[in-house]
């Protein structure tokens, strides 16, 4: 598992990664700064996660496979794995999405 | 969703956990089951119920670490199918509050819970008075505290 968040912390620009437990937004496991808050993220993902698959269930265009949150200070870009994990990484505003998501991808398929 | 406190500086900090974790049911009280404030509750039953219920769970659990020679346990998690129980305690100066929170899985989380129950014990440790212990309730006023505790919570 942390050799999975290494290849995403690896890409510059992200703050930190996480697994994240979808169903109660717990950490499962983190490579996080100093000055996230992990616990904060992961509930906060694993609710946005669970409200969007509603969502996207009632608009009938299947699950999500990826998201991305942009704020003014900083991106939250989220993975669910088919396990119900949720693949989390946090990076600045001007990170390369392409390239965290692909990370991600990868991740969630390590992950399973 | 209706929340009512018998101690009326626990309400706001009720109200915003309430509403932050989405919290279906919320109940604040001693260890000894005295209720200090509810939220989402309609009936006064459930609320001697589930404050019964709640203090008999933190106690048999104390004893249970006590046993273990291990500190009392911080909080104690009960996931079902469509909802989750979640009970914890903190100290404040003026003597314990155990909290307990029912939600619901669709809208809430354990994650949620736990994030806002952190702020919850922060509020209100800064709310709540300073200086003064509460007057212990004796087991002869025992039923007029709780009647008058249950007035006070269901509007009567």
């Amino acid at each position: 598992m942390n050799a999975a968040l290494d290849l995403i912390t690896r890409v510059r620009g992200v703050r930190g990664a996480m697994l994240v437990a979808g169903d109660d937004g717990l950490v499962v496991a983190e490579q996080l700064m100093e000055g996230i808050k992990g616990s904060a993220v992961a509930a906060l993902a694993a609710s946005l996660a669970g409200r969007l698959r509603r969502a996207m269930e009632a608009a009938g265009v299947g699950a999500s496979v990826f998201w991305h949150l942009q704020a003014d200070q900083g991106t939250l870009l989220v993975v669910p794995a088919p396990s119900g994990i949720l693949v989390v990484a946090v990076a600045e505003p001007d990170v390369n999405v392409g390239l965290v998501r692909l990370e991600l991808l990868r991740a969630a398929e390590t992950v399973g | 969703m209706t929340a009512r406190a018998v101690q009326s500086w626990t309400l706001t900090p009720l109200m915003d956990f309430v509403r932050e974790a989405s919290a279906r049911l919320v109940l604040l009280m001693t260890p000894a089951g005295q209720v200090l404030a509810q939220s989402g509750f309609s009936r006064a039953v459930d609320v001697m119920s589930a404050s019964a219920l709640g203090a008999a769970i933190v106690a048999s659990t104390t004893e249970l670490a006590k046993q273990l020679h291990q500190p009392p346990f911080a909080a104690l998690n009960h996931q079902g199918h469509h909802h989750g129980i979640f009970l914890s305690t903190f100290a404040l100066e003026r003597g314990t509050v155990v909290v307990l929170a029912v939600y619901d899985l669709d809208v809430s989380s354990l994650g949620l819970v736990q994030l806002f129950y952190e702020q919850l014990a922060a509020d209100l440790k800064a709310a709540s008075p300073k200086g003064g212990v509460p007057k212990q309730v004796l087991a002869a006023d025992f039923e007029r505290e709780l009647s008058e505790s249950l007035n006070t919570l269901f509007g009567r």
